[in-house]
């Protein structure tokens, strides 16, 4: 059972494809896994539900909280969802079950995926494998750790503003957050519309590689999804001659903890050593992006949150009076402190006489961010970062400070606004600001809208020439 | 910055309420993070385009052909109150009754 889960999903895909691995006992091994799980990372698990035909016949997926599945439970970390159970089932998670893949259970995240240490779930927070006093980061918490922690051979999750790449980096394993456009919403509860992206978290590049080509692709349930043309082939570049990467001319002065600031510099003489070209690159209005992303998705949010009102599905609660009463009593108790943080800051933002001070300055910032990585990309293959400026924090650490928790969203959050693709991937170890043992460190890559294939080329690339192989628990 | 009158205002506004604790915290937490938004206010951004939107939106059309849409016992099942096939809610004006 155990040589199993060893495996990657892409090795697993092989034996069963051979006949060597039966479908039914690696789903099993999984969820004999998964029903271990001691981190809170998992709010519901499969009883069974192994597709046995296609490409990922018998690969069990976590899939996060977010995705609605028709008849398992769906609440979106929040206490207004809590009995829900959706009617239908998301076009993503359809698309894994269509190539054989089975759901191994629901993820725990940050309500309504606002937050970056998975500390806003109405159902406790997830702890990371690699040090359980510490976040695993967030919205997406519970898929990174699921992955890292041996609960999971892999697991899709959502990008609003770093939700995939930020939890991918504090734990260790792979996370991709695709261009806007390249796999259906339809289905996917939604947080910031212009901005939410589903995306996978794996061990590997190639596991990424093989669920991105598995969901990828043109719904008619959702307009705004265009698939990503010629679909994906897993990737098997070999070195980096030639590939021209930039870092970001303003990363000097910004504020990156010691270890991952180490660690990032090592990641670009590996680059190096494997043929790759190194420059830099101005990208002036990237540290605008906390501002411009803390205006534009709390709007967005404050208009799909109001959906939550009591009438259709989810809790009510009466209040005692009349209609308003209802609506008002329902989203007080329903909703989190972050998520009405949030609607208020929205609903500011778009309020009479504030609206072009905010929200329409912000969506200029926005084009200006944009324009930023056309120019960069005119030159330039990719441009790289550290994923997060610091590697896992402790548990409670930032919870009082709004500000500080948003700033670990500050290399995460140009790209969604830019709706271009980007790869969180391990890149090494790094000790703490404070001390204790070394935790992952994420190197970020960026890539122009749609150059999927490119990206996981080079980020495949990378991965064998950084060689992580550090594991929760393993003496480093 | 936002005083409590304007954290109480936008409250209303997006049917919230909050207790006396949550408008005193609201109103320290939303001017901190406004405080940081506003240096966007510095940014020379005459003429620049607003981003609504990433990708090239065009009107996206479908045949206007009749498919059947979700039972409406599916959709009730689902309601907090439902009654006679319909959503109940308490009456918008409970003085009224």
């Amino acid at each position: 059972m155990s040589e199993l889960l060893e495996l990657t999903v892409a090795q697993a895909a092989r034996g069963i494809a051979n006949g060597e691995i039966a479908p039914d006992e690696y789903f099993e091994a999984w969820r004999m896994a998964a029903a271990t799980d001691d981190l809170n990372a998992y709010l519901w698990r499969a009883e069974d539900g192994v597709g046995a035909e296609g490409p990922l016949a018998g690969v069990p997926v976590a899939v996060k909280d977010i995705f609605c599945t028709e008849g398992m439970p769906t609440t979106a970390g929040s206490r207004i969802l809590e009995a829900y159970v959706p009617p239908y089932t998301s076009t993503a998670v359809r698309h894994l079950r269509e190539a054989g893949a089975g759901v191994l259970g629901k993820t725990n995240m940050d309500e309504f995926a606002m937050g970056s240490s998975n500390e806003n779930s109405a159902y406790g927070p997830v702890l990371n494998p690699w040090d359980r006093g510490r976040v695993p980061g967030g919205s997406s918490g519970g898929s990174a750790a699921v992955v890292a922690g041996g609960l999971a051979p892999c697991a899709i999750g959502t990008d609003t503003g770093g939700s995939i790449r930020q939890p991918a980096s504090l734990c260790g394993i792979v996370g991709m957050k695709p261009t806007y456009g390249a796999i259906s919403r339809y289905g996917m509860i939604a947080f910031a519309s212009s901005l939410d992206q589903c995306g996978p978290l794996t061990r590997d590049v190639t596991d990424a590689a093989l669920l991105l080509g598995a969901m990828e692709g043109r719904d008619p349930c959702d307009s705004t999804s265009v698939g990503i043309e010629g679909g994906v082939e897993l990737p098997s570049r070999e070195g980096l001659e030639g590939v021209r990467f930039a870092v970001p001319a303003e990363l000097a002065h910004d504020a990156i903890e010691p270890g991952v600031r180490t660690v990032f510099e090592e990641t670009l003489k590996t680059i190096e050593r494997l043929g790759g070209e190194i420059s830099e690159v101005p990208l002036p209005h990237a540290e605008h992006g906390i501002s411009a992303y803390y205006v534009i998705a709390p709007a967005e949010a404050s208009s799909n949150l109001a959906r939550y009102d009591g009438v259709r599905y989810g809790m009510r609660v009466e209040g005692g009076g009349d209609l308003i009463e209802m609506y008002e009593s329902t989203r007080a108790e329903g909703f989190g402190d972050e998520v009405k943080r949030r609607i208020m800051l929205g609903t500011y933002a778009l309020s009479s006489g504030y609206y072009e001070a905010y929200y329409g300055r912000a969506q200029k910032v926005r084009t200006k961010i944009a324009a930023d990585f056309d120019a960069a990309f005119a030159q330039f293959d990719f441009v790289v970062t550290p994923t997060s400026p610091s590697v896992a924090f402790k548990l409670g650490e930032k919870t009082d400070d709004p500000l500080a928790m948003y700033m670990n969203d500050f290399f995460t959050v140009p790209m969604p606004l830019a709706g271009i693709p980007a790869i969180s991937i391990p890149a090494g170890l790094a000790t703490p600001e404070g001390g204790g043992p070394r935790l992952p460190v994420g190197f970020q890559i960026a890539a122009p809208a749609f150059a999927e294939q490119r990206l996981l080329d080079a980020a495949y690339a990378l991965e064998q020439g950084i060689g992580f192989d550090a594991k929760p628990g393993g003496d480093d | 910055m936002i005083d409590r009158e304007q954290v109480l205002h936008v409250a209303r506004l997006a049917r919230l309420r909050l207790s006396d604790e949550d408008v005193e915290r609201m109103a320290g937490e939303l001017s901190g993070v406004l405080a940081h938004v506003d240096r966007i206010g510095e940014l020379d951004l005459d003429g620049v385009e607003p981003t609504t939107h990433v990708v090239s939106l065009e009107n996206v059309l479908r045949p206007d052909e009749p498919r059947p849409s979700w039972p409406k016992e599916a959709m009730l099942d689902r309601a907090p109150d439902p009654a006679d096939g319909a959503f109940r809610v308490p009456s918008p004006q409970a003085d009224a009754q």
